[in-house]
């Protein structure tokens, strides 16, 4: 090939990665590593609760928290590779077979909201009388009700397949079930267009509610508690992890400030709380 | 609809108060997406003319693969970035994943194929003897590179604001190698999808009538120098 | 002899080739060219006169061979920019800039990186010189075929080049801008003293520019010499045939004497002059312009040896005078006035004599 660059090239060369240099951040005096990679899910960031949260800790500790809100399947995939320093979630038996395999230590219960199971006014399964959820979801595979999935290995997603298999009942490749892929808000609202019904976290369900049209129909059931763990990507299978960093922010959201503020948060907003703090209580003992 | 109409509201009202954040986010978006337009402009137009001007073997090659590059999936983009990028990755020590510059490495990435491509045809559209013609009159080979060049500023012209459109729009691979970081690495669409998926559909088209002013404004720029060298 | 023991040859090529694709499309075992002339290059399309052009001006890499100019050699292969800034080139198209005409005209200039007062100074002049002084603000886009090759030419003579190539610089223009350009070009050749090779396949733009011609063929140049020679004693048939020479006619030598020689050829005989031998082979070429029609039989003290009465078969006018085509047992092309032709003989079918001096015809070895 002809050589045609020249000296206007490692000009512009340089004046390009000066400007790349200017475009990411500079690091401020703080903690060693100072970039903490938190991954959680789009739930939980929907909720709002992390924009509160994390500017706390961060004025506090001098971190700077990348919230990476995804799946709850692609956040613990992140921890597993260690391309995660701690996690947020809330998806059980996932998270007990991450710490089980040792991609996670010290799995700390943070709060827990609730799901509940929303759908068209109409209730044309039924599901208001069931005893108990997983009644509920019979009625509707029975009845052949549209019922809308986020179908994105979500805590959500894990949430229902649990009920599902409860139930007994095979949802895979069912007419009346349709899995949207999409987030927890997104999901809504395609119930409520559709009229068909839906699992939801009542943080998400509560700051659509005057916009939906699409009342709770089942709620209460221990099997719908929805519980937060925060987990520490394990430093010793992966090194370069901000243990440091992890450690501070598990410290953090189980301290009384956060959890009180946690109790506190959405009552003014939504006329009541979104989250109940847990910390120290064992997950077993929920709900009952 | 009434929905578009309170989106159109929400945005007026976000552009005249000067929204903080939402300034924010513009400008982000606007440096992240110009910066990758200019690196893909200069790596662009070098190669593309260099292959334009160029016989080697295997040269067939390295057109199909241009011109390929230019339907590059950006999300396919996003996710080779990352596994880059990654912590644990080849280039994890640069630790620039979940950063604006990330964001530019990968829209860079996008548009630089686009602007090459088009280089590349309009080079080679020039007429044929024109190379020679200059070399004629005495140019050394950076002086016909820039002649060259100048003589097709127009359809350039066209390459880059082809290449911006690319990026400014573009959403799959800023989610990914940014992380949508609030106040840091999020840009116009990657805060609209977020926005549509919470649910907040007026903010979320306020967000997209922002962006097609942003480009529009840009384009309306690009576009005035355009037609102003336009043939008559 | 090396490049550099005769200074007055401006260039001088050797063993020149340039091969394309395997085939050899350019061989050039010497060329030279001398200053102040203009060297035409004729020849039929694929001859290789825009490859040879390109070579010398130092803008295609020959296969093999070597050149030099004003007793220096050019590194033929890699082009070297001092020599191009010495030399200039026009091709069929005026391969414009997107600018004004000013500012192409100045392109050469200001590559060499002259200052803006002095273009402001020389440019203007060459603008008067080519006639398109009051188009200097015009967008090149907006110029017609003869002005934009005007643009081209003055753009080309505004770096006062050494030696200038042309390659058909007039091929594309339409009769009347053509005329009107080869004049000016012309004059301009001579006032600014320029060397130039210029290749066209148009005959009377070669004879009109040049004072040596080259006839180019297969890539290899089949004649060259000054003008006159070239075009009436063609070195073959080719060369013959392209030059202009209208009346072809093989033959055998019958008879020697005293450099005086019959040949017999179809349908009768003609006295020519040269070195032949008897029973040999000879190509007998007369130009129109040689051959005489006449009513009567020229009285016997004429020099024309060679007098035959035939019959007009075809009188087709060309531009200034008619091209006659005579039947005298052979065909026998003439050139004659409109003039003559009406006071003579007004049509075809009548019968006429036409007669030519044994000098005038030109005789080539025929190959067999």
């Amino acid at each position: 090939m002809k050589r045609v660059v020249g000296k206007g090239w490692a000009a512009s060369m340089i004046t390009l990665f000066f400007l790349l240099g200017m475009a990411s951040s500079a690091p401020a005096a703080g903690p060693a590593q100072k970039n903490l990679i938190l991954a959680t899910t789009t739930s939980t960031q929907d909720s709002g609760l992390l924009d509160v949260l994390i500017p706390l800790f961060e004025k506090k500790t001098g971190y700077f928290v990348k919230t990476i809100a995804v799946g709850s399947g692609q956040a613990m995939a992140m921890g597993q590779r260690g391309e995660a320093d701690v996690l947020l979630v809330h998806s059980s038996d996932a998270e007990k077979k991450f710490i089980a395999e040792g991609s996670g230590v010290n799995r700390l219960i943070v709060m827990h909201n609730d799901f509940i199971v929303v759908g068209p006014a109409a209730d044309p399964a039924a599901i208001k009388a069931a005893k108990s959820t997983v009644e509920a979801f019979k009625k509707i595979a029975a009845a052949g009700a549209l019922f809308l999935s986020r179908g994105d290995n979500s805590g959500t997603h894990s949430k229902e397949k649990g009920i599902w298999k409860a139930a007994g009942i095979n949802p895979e490749g069912q007419k009346w079930r349709q899995e949207t892929g999409l987030g927890m808000g997104q999901t809504l609202n395609v119930a409520a267009e559709k009229k068909g019904y839906a699992l939801a976290d009542r943080g998400t369900w509560l700051s659509l509610q005057q916009k939906l049209g699409l009342p709770i129909l089942k709620e209460g059931d221990p099997i719908l508690l929805n519980v937060y763990h925060v987990i520490r990507v394990n430093p010793a299978k992966w090194p370069k992890v901000n243990a440091a960093g992890a450690k501070a922010f598990s410290g953090f959201m189980v301290s009384a400030e956060t959890q009180a503020i946690i109790k506190t948060f959405g009552v003014e907003k939504y006329g009541g709380a979104l989250f109940f703090p847990d910390a120290g209580k064992k997950e077993d003992d929920l709900g009952k | 609809m009434e929905l578009i109409l309170e989106g159109i509201r929400k945005a007026f009202f976000l552009i005249f108060t000067l929204d903080a954040e939402v300034l924010g986010i513009t400008l982000l978006s606007l440096k992240v997406s110009g910066l990758a337009t200019l690196i893909s402009m200069v790596i662009g137009i070098s190669v593309g003319t260099a292959v334009a001007l160029s016989r080697f073997p295997g040269r067939q090659l390295v057109v199909s693969l241009i011109n390929t590059g230019m339907s590059l999936p950006p999300v396919v983009v996003g996710l080779f970035v990352t596994i880059f990028l990654w912590r644990n990755g080849p280039l994890g020590f640069l630790e620039i994943l979940y950063t604006p510059t990330a964001i530019i490495l990968a829209q860079a990435v996008i548009a630089t194929p686009i602007v090459t491509g088009i280089t590349l045809a309009a080079i080679q559209n020039l007429p044929a003897n024109l190379r020679l013609q200059i070399l004629s009159l005495g140019a050394t080979r950076i002086q016909t590179v820039w002649m060259l060049v100048k003589e097709a500023r127009l359809p350039l012209l066209a390459a880059v604001m082809a290449g911006f459109g690319g990026v400014i729009s573009e959403v799959g691979a800023s989610i990914m190698v940014g992380g949508n970081i609030r106040g840091y690495s999020r840009v116009l669409t990657t805060a609209t999808v977020m926005e549509t998926s919470r649910g907040n559909f007026d903010i979320a088209i306020a967000l997209g009538i922002i962006l097609l002013l942003l480009a529009f404004f840009v384009n309306a720029i690009l576009t005035q120098i355009q037609q102003r060298e336009r043939p008559r | 002899m090396s490049p550099g023991e005769n200074p007055a040859i401006l260039l001088k090529a050797e063993g020149l080739q340039v091969r394309r694709g395997g085939a050899l499309v350019l061989d050039i075992p010497v060329l030279d060219v001398f200053p102040d002339q203009v060297l035409a290059l004729i020849g039929p399309n694929g001859a290789g006169k825009s490859t040879l052009l390109l070579t010398l001006a130092g803008l295609l890499k020959p296969s093999r061979g070597r050149f030099s100019f004003n007793g220096r050699e050019i590194d033929a292969g890699r082009g070297d920019v001092e020599y191009r800034r010495r030399i200039a080139m026009v091709f069929q198209e005026p391969l414009l800039f997107d600018a004004t005409v000013f500012d192409n005209v100045a392109a050469g200039l200001k590559i060499r990186g002259t200052g803006r007062e002095e273009i402001g100074r020389v440019v203007p002049r060459y603008l008067e010189l080519f006639g398109i002084a009051h188009l200097a603000k015009r967008s090149a886009r907006k110029l017609s075929g003869g002005e934009a090759q005007r643009t081209s030419l003055a753009r080309a003579f505004v770096t006062k080049p050494e030696i200038i190539f042309l390659d058909e610089p007039f091929s594309a223009l339409d009769p009347p801008t053509r005329e009107a350009l080869i004049g000016d070009l012309e004059r301009i050749l001579r006032e600014t003293h320029t060397t130039a090779v210029a290749s066209t396949h148009d005959q009377t733009e070669a004879l009109r520019l040049a004072d040596r011609m080259a006839v180019m063929n297969g890539g290899k140049i089949a004649q060259i010499g000054p003008v006159a020679e070239v075009i009436n004693r063609p070195a073959d048939e080719f060369v013959a045939s392209f030059v202009g020479v209208e009346t072809v006619l093989p033959g055998r030598v019958l008879s020697v004497s005293d450099g005086v020689f019959v040949a017999a050829v179809e349908g009768g005989e003609i006295q020519a002059v040269g070195h032949v031998r008897t029973g040999e082979g000879v190509l007998c070429c007369i130009r129109p312009e040689h051959v005489t029609l006449s009513t009567n039989v020229p009285p016997p003290g004429t020099s024309a040896r060679n007098v035959f009465s035939g019959i007009i078969r075809t009188i087709t006018p060309l531009g200034l005078f008619h091209r006659v085509r005579v039947d005298c047992g052979f065909d026998l092309v003439a050139y004659v006035t409109r003039q003559s032709l009406e006071s003579l003989f007004p049509e075809e079918g009548k019968s006429v004599i036409a007669s030519f001096k044994a000098t005038a015809v030109h005789v080539i070895p025929r190959q067999t």
